[in-house]
């Protein structure tokens, strides 16, 4: 059960003078369970690349398939495929239009045919996740929540497709530290709880370090690399500056130590691993 | 999806039709598009369409680019000209149940469908050459006379330059909306044309929300660098009338001049 891109060219505004060539041979699986972070300067290709996840763009040439079906065949089978896929695009919150934020979040599950009832489940379940008190604001109008809000319910309203794969496109993007930590916390906590497969587009290198557990890098609308974030960060540093991606700021102070003559293990990505690290290379000393 | 449609859309170059002052083009164009109506025959179209193509050539367009700027209106096109062909009464050439199709109505379809062809590439051949901006700078110039009896000219011309700018804007947004829309399942494409309406709701709910909070932006932005309408403002770019514009000027009286010739000689 995976998302397998094989072979996926895709061309902009074809046979124009403003022909571009966005993504060219991209082969990338993602498996069930995994937490992939998709890294890239701006133009790089993420965006487009995202939307051949779930059909929306097809590709000039290759195949995409959703757990072994071809999305590019028409017909039912292909478009239960594209459901399983969720798609948060980059600023959901300008997708909103409901009255309120209950039909706004049921508009999905209410386009898939399950009774109304399934639908309230589905939503309260969404909210849930989402962390928005189902009481308090499934009868509020979504256009005066604050920006981190507006982008909790336009992720629930995909959410409540209970879709297997999740692919989110800089959800962080415009939302202050702590709006940031609260979407990336539910985004964590889902994936542990539900196991959903999560994709998670995203130039900022440090967030995407910290939780996934694998790490695909876009340059020029390439696959400049593709790996573990630890493996990455230690040993393709070169690669990561050629891509225009920092590395973690994290990761450089480890190796700043190391270069000062403390013994850390400059492999780590989370705040809390690394300040064991320190400690234990102090301790030794 | 959305991103293919070309009209209105500025291609830029460096050809003698790009460099001509655009007061010069939006005159021509004008003259042009009504000399169109002198033309009744084929051989009008002819001249027409050696000048036309002419042009293009000059100012270095693709013709993709054309056939591009005619995409969105080609049910209007052929509209025209199945309603020309059946409705109108002459020599009966061939029957279809309750259609005849005559002689005169072949040729009436043809040349208005001709018309309507040669409207839409002259002026979509005026904003592939010419910037929003020498384009508004140029209707604003023209209009200058008429601010004299209360005629906002520059405000005008300024709601032009903006509503040019965001037409790629809100285009590019529109497309976003549909697939955001579409991912969580919403259909835009079948049904009756009442339930494509309503399914509607979901695109044009956000996209009203976000051109609403656009101009918005823009309004704060340009009040932020002291705009404040047209008295006293200057400009980087003078316009001027040199010879290029003197000859096209006379190109363009040639024009007319022969399709007068043709309507008058050809009967």
């Amino acid at each position: 059960m995976s998302i397998i891109l094989s072979d996926i060219t895709y061309v902009y505004m074809k046979k124009t003078p403003y022909e571009k060539i966005a993504i060219k041979n991209i082969n990338i699986e993602i498996k069930q369970g995994e937490f992939v972070g998709i890294i890239g300067h701006t133009g790089s290709g993420k965006s487009t690349l995202l939307q051949h996840f779930n059909g929306l763009l097809q590709p000039t040439t290759g195949t995409v398939s959703v757990d072994g079906q071809d999305l590019n065949v028409k017909g039912a089978a292909a478009q239960t495929a594209k459901r399983r896929v969720g798609m948060v695009f980059q600023y959901p919150e300008h997708q909103l239009f409901e009255e309120t934020v209950y039909d706004d979040i049921a508009f999905g599950p209410r386009n898939i045919d399950i009774g109304e009832e399934e639908v309230a489940v589905r939503v309260k379940k969404a909210m849930d996740f989402v962390g928005l008190d189902y009481n308090e604001f499934a009868k509020r109008t979504p256009f005066q929540l604050s920006g981190g809000q507006m982008r909790r319910v336009a992720i629930a309203g995909v959410i409540a497709l209970e879709p297997t794969y999740l692919i989110l496109d800089e959800p962080s993007a415009g939302l202050d530290p702590r709006g940031r930590d609260e979407i990336f916390g539910q985004i964590i906590k889902m994936h542990q709880q539900t196991g959903i497969t999560v994709v998670l587009v995203s130039h900022n290198m440090e967030d995407v370090a910290r939780m996934a557990n694998r790490l695909i890098v876009m340059n020029n609308g390439q696959v400049s690399l593709d790996g573990s974030p630890t493996d990455i960060f230690s040993e393709c540093q070169t690669q990561l500056k050629e891509a225009g991606v920092d590395v973690p700021p994290l990761t450089l102070l480890m190796d700043k130590f190391n270069q000062r003559g403390l013994a850390v293990d400059h492999t780590v990505v989370a705040m809390d691993t690394a300040t064991e690290s320190v400690l234990a290379a102090l301790g030794r000393r | 999806m959305l991103a293919d449609i070309m009209l209105g859309q500025y291609f830029h170059g460096n050809s003698v039709i790009h460099r001509l002052d655009p007061r010069t083009k939006i005159v021509s164009t004008i003259l042009f598009i009504s000399s169109i109506f002198l033309a009744e025959n084929y051989q009008a179209y002819g001249v027409i369409t050696v000048f036309t193509a002419m042009v293009i050539g000059l100012a270095g367009i693709p013709t993709i680019m054309i056939l591009r700027s005619l995409k969105p209106l080609w049910f209007i096109i052929i509209l025209t000209l199945l309603i020309h062909i059946f409705t109108t009464p002459g020599t009966v050439i061939y029957m279809l149940g309750p259609f005849t199709v005559t002689q005169e109505g072949l040729r009436q379809g043809l040349l208005m469908t001709l018309r309507l062809l040669f409207l839409i590439i002259i002026s979509s051949l005026l904003t592939f050459t010419t910037s929003p901006v020498a384009l508004t700078d140029g209707i604003e110039r023209l209009l200058n006379p008429f601010k004299k009896i209360g005629f906002p000219a520059h405000e005008l011309a300024m709601m032009m330059t903006i509503a040019l700018r965001f037409i790629p804007t809100l285009l590019e947004e529109t497309d976003r909306i549909m697939k955001a829309q579409m991912a969580r399942g919403a259909d835009f494409t079948s049904g009756n044309i009442l339930r494509r309406a309503r399914n509607m709701i979901p695109l044009l709910i956000p996209l009203f929300i976000s051109a609403f909070r656009r101009a918005d932006e823009l309004a704060t932005a340009m009040e932020a660098r002291c705009y404040r309408g047209g008295d006293h403002r200057t400009r980087m770019k003078q316009l001027k009338i040199v010879g290029k514009d003197w000859a096209a000027a006379g190109i363009l009286l040639l024009l007319i001049g022969l399709l007068i010739l043709v309507k008058i000689s050809v009967k």
